[in-house]
């Protein structure tokens, strides 16, 4: 099987196992650029194994996933850092802001990593920031802002290096209604203004409905809804 | 809910009398309100009429005459497009979506493939809904909340009877 | 409130304290063996007053021969005992002639009955060296047969050297100083011999110097896991304990793994109890038995210490609300103040100061104002360092991310990492202020004696008519001597009795004298004066009026009558020119040629022979000490030198230098606990910042940074007041200052190892939480 034309991120016949638990039994995935796509399932069905290994955080047992032409599945762990670090992002549940940086610098952080100077690394994050408007947080640190503030300065952290492919598990998991909308827009928004690709982990159908296209996983095994219809 | 394309579905396992029927609905799928058996009657005319069903034969007995119904080939394709056909996502929709994925389960179809259809359609629906909330006003928002609150139980439901669907058929095959 | 109350609650945090799981046990035991040491230390520390008591009154209780000089009468319970010490090596042997001459006599303590002639009882530690290999030479020197061994309450310490042999013949050598009439043992004018207050100094610095960070051990040990400790206490709190309760119930937490420690520290001290019987420091050991701390101390230690555990905890919770959704900590820590943390190195120093310069000879230290000065000056690291290190990471630059994340986590819990290497740089200073004390009172004992051992090492005293000139000639005899010069000395007066005016006299052949004065010309019969030496005043007088009677060997009043042997100045006698002689002396007064002595002056002269030594000769010391036993059992051969190299030092300085890494390796072991404690924490965190593609390296170097800087702090703080603490010792013993930049050196290498040994095993688990298994959220 090839991928799909055009796709960006593609995964096929994916097998991951933990040990004796298998979390992914063949699942495919593809996305394109500017697609948001909803990745969703019960608990424990593997939806989470999914972003990682599509993201190169953890590689696949077997089975292949090509990024831009490139094969993610077999490529040194180094190198898909340097892929995290450069092309992807990242938006998680909850801690994932460093506690002690103030926001500013959580956001300027991945850019830091790419070895960008400190000064310009948080003026490119404080552009990031007006527009999740938490531009006004910025002297202070993660444990002095809400969660809802918190969860959309994770979302400029994940958007300042301009990535690709944003990676969102669970984005709005510790949030209520009105702020994981609130999340979910300006995620969205940002990404689609910027071509990028959104692979979106949830269990929630109104965040799920953010969505163009949604997969859903079971039993290690997925399902693109496209094609049901 | 199509009693119709119900009865069909339990057609499908075999001939039986009207009374027959009327029973095994009651059984599966009536639980409080329990089908009359003059709307038994009318619906089977009617599918006999639109060739859904034909005549197996007549039993003479001591009451009424029995007749015995069997599908027909056309009502088999009638049955297999109304399950895959999703519903409308609207409200109370379940008790039509549970009869068809007993039906599918009975006739050995795939209920999980149901249920999926189901959900893409209802997600589809969220979609637009979604989208229309992001571009209207305040009073379009409610709305579109409303409804999206709504559909977004639906899928729980849909979610929770999938992961539910080897219970279920244990159930029905009883 | 009902005291069953009060149990259950102490008794459910005994049970957190140990059913925690394999983290829990962990942090129990640390805690036990933490306070574990502490009491162990404590309890040596108050059985220290009590160890040299027993060891001053075993010594008053045998002493023997006390100069009095009062002559007893002959009788059946007395005893004349004749003072044989030796040396071996540099080990010196008491020895003891004991000729009863009674029935009645005085038994010496340890001593069932009298070694006959030809026999000698000895010390245990006597007897493994005797048996030993390498002391063939002690062997020929004590011949006789071992028909026994001195108990324990004979002797002063486990490792002394000592015996007892039969004597005979022994009563015409009684003078009151080697040979004396005894008819009792033990001292009958007890005097208050005082300790060598360096000593008593040392014992103490290095008390407060080991506890001190075991105390900051135990302080920081019962705060491990706080945190986890507060969520569980907020979860008590929510099923329904109020907060009076959770304060029992942690208090009982702290008292389990204090108590625990009362065991292990009972253990400890049984243990560092026999240890301290096979040791020798400074030449003094001491039995297990003399270790007995007073019953009252050691019910205070076993109170104190879980008190003190749970006063720890107590006041760790002071700042901490638990409520039950959760721990609230109130107050923002203001920014810490300087003045007050000053004010206690500071009050250290103070107290410590009205001593400097006190010395050795000068009196004695308190010993209160030396515990609190050094303890104030200790504790002050621990007050400053949260300071220095708020302080200093404050004002930390940028750098690289990870350099970015270890300071900005400092900056934000600088306490925790000051709290964290309080106890490494309590150690390291204490360490480094007694490597430098025993190094400079080293230097001290290294000090140049003032002898001139080019031409003389040894000499040799006989007894008193012992012929010169054999015992002279079995020198010559005697392999890697290379040189022997033999006198008979003596002095003399111008009256028998209480003269006032008095001269060395010297007797030797004409090559002997060349030795000591320059001598024109010398034929045997001459006799010379030396004037203008030191010391020597009335040379010149005496010399003037030949003809007149002078006496040779004069009584004095208290002592014994001498032999007061009236000797005339010869006519002719010839000035002679001075010159140092071969101990580098200068030697005034009468120098004769053997014929310019009449025959009954020559008792009153005392044999001296002075013996230049070819050091390459292996033990030619104890060679020549075997030959002066075999040619006078009485006479005494000293050992010069020009520096007088001590090596007593070395196994304390050892014995410090094990302690200290000990104490360090322990706080080390917390120091791991508590990291991984913190990392685990931060689980999440770590992996989401490898899921963004955060390289290990960046983390693992932070972390790094994050433990290295406060340790770096930690150390130069350490070696700051360390030295000066050093300083100030030294400067109390009267000894020259020198930085011993070797120990220093040595001891921050050692806190730097320490803490670089904990961050490299908290690598792996840090590497296995940086999975992304710490992602999932389901």
């Amino acid at each position: 099987m090839t991928p799909p034309p055009g796709s960006l991120l593609a995964a096929e016949d994916l097998r991951k196992a933990y040990g004796p638990t298998v979390a992914l039994d063949g699942a495919e995935f593809s996305i394109h650029p500017g697609e948001v796509v909803a990745v969703m399932g019960p608990s424990g069905s593997g939806k989470s194994t999914l972003l990682h290994c599509l993201a190169g955080i953890v590689p696949p047992d077997s089975g292949s996933i090509t990024y831009n032409g490139r094969e993610l599945a077999t490529m040194p762990d180094a190198e898909r850092s340097a892929l995290r670090r450069s092309e992807f992002g990242f938006v998680f549940q909850f801690g994932q802001l460093v506690p002690e940086l103030t926001c500013v610098e959580n956001v300027a952080l991945p850019l830091r990593l790419n070895g960008t100077s400190r000064k310009e690394a948080e003026k490119a994050a404080l552009t990031w920031m007006e527009r999740l408007e938490v531009d006004d947080l910025r002297k202070k640190r993660p444990g002095e802002v809400s969660g809802g503030q918190g969860q959309r300065v994770a979302v400029a952290r994940a958007l300042v290096t301009n990535p690709r492919v944003l990676f969102a598990d669970e984005p709005t998991g510790a949030l209520d209604s009105l702020n994981g909308e609130r999340v979910m827009d300006l995620l969205t928004d940002a990404a689609r203004s910027t071509n990028a690709a959104v692979v979106l982990v949830t269990h929630e159908a109104r965040v799920a409905a953010y969505s163009d296209r949604e997969i859903v996983v079971r039993d290690g095994k997925s399902r693109d809804m496209e094609r049901v219809v | 809910m199509s009693i119709g394309h119900t009865l069909l579905g339990l057609l499908e396992s075999g001939p039986r009398h009207g009374y027959d029927l009327k029973r095994a609905f009651d059984e599966k799928f009536g639980h409080d309100r329990p089908l009359h058996y003059g709307q038994v009657y009318s619906t089977m005319s009617r599918l006999l009429k639109n060739g859904l069903v034909e005549v197996d034969g007549i039993e003479p007995g001591g009451g009424p005459e029995r007749k015995r119904y069997a599908i027909t080939d056309a009502g088999i394709t009638d049955v297999q497009r109304w399950l895959a056909t999703p519903e409308k996502p609207e409200p109370y929709l379940q008790s039509t979506l549970y009869t068809k994925v007993v039906l599918a389960l009975l006739t050995r179809r795939d209920a999980a493939d149901i249920l999926d259809t189901q959900r893409a359609e209802h997600l589809r629906m969220m979609r637009i809904l979604t989208d229309r909330k992001r571009k209207g006003d305040l009073a379009d928002q409610l709305i579109c909340d409303h409804a999206l609150f709504h559909l977004e139980a639906d899928l729980r439901w849909l979610e929770l009877t999938a992961a539910r669907l080897d219970k279920l058929a244990e159930v029905v095959a009883k | 409130m009902s005291m069953g109350q009060w149990a259950r609650d102490l008794g459910m945090g005994v049970r957190f304290a140990v059913a925690g799981g394999r983290e829990g046990w962990t942090r129990a035991l640390l805690t036990a063996v933490g306070v574990g040491l502490g009491v162990a230390l404590l309890l040596l520390t108050t059985a220290v007053p009590n160890m040299l008591s027993v060891r001053h009154e075993r010594d008053s209780a045998r002493s023997d021969i006390d100069y009095s000089f009062a002559e007893k009468k002959k009788s059946d319970r007395t005893l004349v005992v004749a003072d044989v010490d030796t040396d071996f090596r540099n080990k010196n042997i008491r020895g003891r002639e004991l000729e009863p001459e009674g029935a009645k006599a005085p038994l010496p303590p340890g001593l069932e009955k009298f070694p006959a002639v030809g026999e000698m009882v000895v010390s245990p530690a006597l007897k493994r060296l005797l048996e030993s290999d390498d002391a063939k030479l002690l062997r020929e020197r004590l011949p006789e047969r071992i028909v026994g061994t001195i108990q324990e309450t004979g002797l002063i310490g486990s490792h002394e050297l000592a015996f007892f042999r039969g004597g005979g013949g022994l009563a015409p050598y009684i003078d009151g100083a080697r040979v004396a009439r005894i008819d009792r043992f033990g001292d009958t004018t007890p005097t208050e011999t005082r300790t060598d207050p360096v000593l008593i100094l040392m014992v103490i610095v290095v008390f407060v110097v080991l506890l001190m960070p075991v105390a900051v051990f135990i302080a920081a040990a019962v705060r491990f896991g706080g945190e986890r400790r507060d969520r569980r206490l907020a979860a008590l709190r929510l099923v329904g304990s109020d907060s009076r309760m959770t304060r029992r119930i942690a208090a009982g937490e702290a008292l389990a793994g204090s108590v625990l420690g009362l065991v292990f520290g009972t253990g400890f001290f049984l243990l560092g109890r026999e240890v301290a019987g096979s040791v020798e420091v400074f030449d003094v050991s001491v039995f297990p038995s003399y270790l007995n701390p007073s019953p009252a101390l050691a019910l205070l230690v076993g109170i104190a210490v879980p008190a003190a555990a749970v006063l720890v905890t107590m006041f760790a919770m002071r700042g901490v609300v638990i409520e039950p959704l959760g721990v609230v900590r109130t107050a923002k820590p203001t920014r810490r103040r300087l003045w007050w943390r000053l004010l206690l190195p500071l009050g250290g120093l103070a107290m410590l100061w009205p001593m400097i310069g006190q010395g050795r000879d000068g009196g004695t230290f308190n010993e209160y104002l030396v515990i609190g000065g050094v303890l104030l000056l200790l504790i002050g690291v621990t007050t400053l360092l949260p300071w220095v290190v708020e302080a200093v990471v404050a004002r930390l630059g940028s750098g690289g991310v990870a350099w970015q994340l270890a300071v900005r986590r400092l900056q934000l819990s600088s306490g925790t990492a000051a709290r964290m290497v309080n106890g490494v740089a309590v150690a390291v200073a204490g360490a480094i202020a007694l490597q430098m004390l025993f190094a400079g009172v080293e230097n001290d004992y290294t000090k140049n004696t003032g002898y001139d051992t080019e031409r003389a090492q040894i000499q040799v005293s006989l007894s008193r008519g012992a012929r010169l000139d054999p015992a002279a000639g079995k020198f010559r005899d005697t392999e890697g001597v290379r040189q022997v010069y033999a006198y008979a000395e003596g002095y003399l007066g111008e009256r028998p009795k209480e003269p006032n005016m008095g001269a060395e006299v010297t007797v030797g052949d004409c090559a002997s004298l060349r030795e000591v004065a320059k001598l024109s010309s010398c034929r045997d019969g001459d006799a010379f004066y030396v004037t203008n030496a030191e010391y020597d005043e009335d040379t010149r007088k005496l010399a003037k009026d030949a003809g007149r009677t002078v006496f040779l060997d004069p009584s004095y009043e208290g002592g014994p009558r001498r032999e007061e042997a009236a000797w005339t100045v010869p006519q002719g006698l010839k000035q002679a020119g001075m010159r140092m002689d071969p101990m580098g002396r200068e030697r005034g007064g009468f120098l004769l040629t053997p014929k310019a002595l009449p025959t009954a002056a020559q008792t009153a002269l005392r044999g001296q022979v002075y013996l230049k030594l070819d050091a390459s000769v292996p033990d030619v010391y104890d060679r020549v000490r075997n030959t002066s036993a075999a040619a006078d059992p009485l006479s005494q051969p000293m050992a010069w030198s020009s520096t007088r190299t001590s090596d007593r030092y070395d196994t304390l300085r050892t014995g410090l230098f094990v302690g200290a890494v000990a104490v360090m390796a322990l706080i080390g072991a917390s120091l791991l606990v508590s990291q991984l404690e913190q990392l685990r924490d931060r689980k999440k965190l770590l992996s989401s910042l490898v899921a963004f593609g955060t390289r290990r390296r960046t983390l693992s170097l932070s972390v790094l940074w994050q433990t290295a800087i406060p340790i770096a702090l930690g150390l130069l703080l350490a070696s700051v007041v360390g030295m000066t603490l050093g300083v100030v010792l030294l400067k109390m013993t009267d000894t020259p200052v020198v930085v011993d930049w070797m120990s220093v050196l040595s001891m921050t290498g050692t806190g730097a190892g320490v803490v670089l040994a904990v961050t490299l095993l908290s690598l792996p688990p840090l590497l296995r939480l940086m999975r992304p298994d710490g992602l999932r959220t389901e």
